[in-house]
């Protein structure tokens, strides 16, 4: 039906997450009419992602060519204050709040005890060893707020007692432009428990 | 092709595309069922964490041609929120979620399970009480269940009553206790195997009302060799948490 070369595309493609036989083809067959820079561009790309990008030698955030990530490489941030997080994605997610100025560590994951997933998975031996080593005061657990994400939270917690610094947990709560009324019971019941005085 | 109604446990999810969950739950009158939470990921979801592991819920189902059912609606019996803000409690809550996964048939139902999973976790989520034999006594009792209930009253292989012999051993492919002269498999003091048999004789609401008793943590390994014995597979959720 196909020729080798584009069945080889299709089954490449249908790899991907998210894309199923139908979407391979037609992803597929729109390459095959693109002009050859574009494709080209397109294939140039993927190979320079996977030459190029490695986990950053402290954070463990993507970074470019076995160096520092940007974060960690620049000096205006605040060296004192970490905001651990599950996955780099999740630093891109709290770098569009533009109200973090501290650095990262990304645990390469959660605890997940049904998949297996205990603290040796995990990056947590390199992060108590950037505690005493970068002289951290603050350690911010911003892991996502799900059963795995708050199990890792409060082992987290656990572990750094000992090293005297100030360990804080991401507030949850309702989100903003959302509606009371179809707010579940326990993100409700966090919001009520999180309530601050409002300045008059 | 009909919608449903059930109350069921969350034992896990898995992501599925880029804002859906794949919810497995064990269901009062379905069995296990698999149902797709649609826009579950999202901040503004009508979900919201209604639909996370552990949560005890009601549920409204659309069953269509595929395997996976659809959730329109969900409301929460009781979420357990003292299981989840404890690590202690939030681990063996996995393994009695790991545990029931695995012995759940796929609209299979099986009320005993569903009740006893329900009870287990209303017992894990009492703060007042330890929780240490809640899930060596759900592991028993599941056994119990399943038709491999160990053999506590006589010699597994000799058959000679307590009265006769002393049970001094315990064999968990024999599937229970064992006299001085069959003795294999590891030693069992007197303690926990009358704790055993308190667990599976009807006491067990007065087993967990009292502090853990010093055989405690005997009767929870052998519990839960034996629960891996009788799955053949390992129990992640213990062994990969043991040492937290």
């Amino acid at each position: 039906m196909y020729t080798p070369p584009l069945r080889a595309l299709i089954d490449e493609l249908g790899r991907l997450p998210g894309i199923g036989p139908k979407s391979a083809q037609r992803i597929a067959f729109h390459l095959l009419k693109v002009p050859i820079e574009d494709a080209l561009r397109l294939s140039d790309a993927i190979v320079s992602v996977k030459e190029r990008t490695t986990l950053c030698a402290r954070c463990f955030n993507v970074a470019e060519g076995g160096e520092l990530c940007d974060v960690c490489a620049d000096d205006r941030r605040e060296a004192t204050t970490l905001c651990v997080v599950e996955d780099p994605r999740d630093i891109v997610a709290v770098e569009r709040t533009q109200q973090f100025r501290g650095r990262y560590h990304a645990l390469q994951g959660a605890l997940n005890p049904l998949e297996g997933i205990g603290p040796e998975q995990l990056r947590i031996k390199e992060l108590l060893v950037r505690i005493e080593e970068e002289g951290i005061t603050e350690v911010i657990l911003c892991t996502n707020p799900n059963l795995e994400g708050e199990a890792t939270a409060m082992y987290l917690a656990r572990l750094l007692n000992p090293f005297g610094v100030t360990v804080t947990r991401i507030a949850s709560g309702l989100p903003v432009g959302g509606d009371l009324e179809y707010a579940d019971e326990l993100t409700l019941g966090r919001a009520l428990e999180g309530r601050r005085l409002v300045e008059p | 092709m009909s919608l449903f109604r059930d109350q069921g446990v969350v034992l896990r999810t898995y992501r599925l595309g880029e804002a859906d969950r794949i919810v497995v739950l064990v269901t009062e009158h379905h069995g296990k069922v698999r149902a797709v939470a649609k826009g579950v990921r999202r901040t503004a979801s009508k979900f919201g964490a209604r639909l996370e592991p552990l949560s005890h819920v009601a549920l409204l189902l659309w069953q269509g041609r595929s395997e996976l059912d659809i959730i329109n609606q969900a409301e929460v019996i009781d979420h357990f929120k003292t299981i989840r803000e404890d690590l202690d409690r939030v681990t063996k809550g996995f393994s009695l979620l790991e545990v029931a996964d695995q012995l759940a048939q796929e609209r299979h139902a099986d009320k005993r399970l569903y009740d006893m999973l329900v009870g287990a976790l209303r017992a894990l989520s009492n703060v007042e009480r330890d929780p240490l034999l809640v899930a060596p006594a759900f592991f028993m009792k599941c056994l119990v269940l399943e038709g491999a209930g160990p053999v506590l009253d006589v010699c597994a292989s000799c058959g000679e009553p307590e009265s006769a012999v002393e049970l001094v051993a315990f064999d968990l492919t024999e599937g229970g206790a064992l006299c001085r002269r069959c003795r294999r498999g590891r030693p069992i003091s007197p303690e926990a195997l009358a704790l055993v048999r308190k667990i599976l004789g009807g006491s067990l609401a007065e087993v967990l009302a009292n502090p853990p008793p010093a055989c405690a943590e005997e009767v929870a390994a052998l519990a839960t060799d034996a629960m891996e014995v009788h799955l053949d597979r390992r129990l992640r959720s213990v062994r990969s948490v043991a040492g937290l």
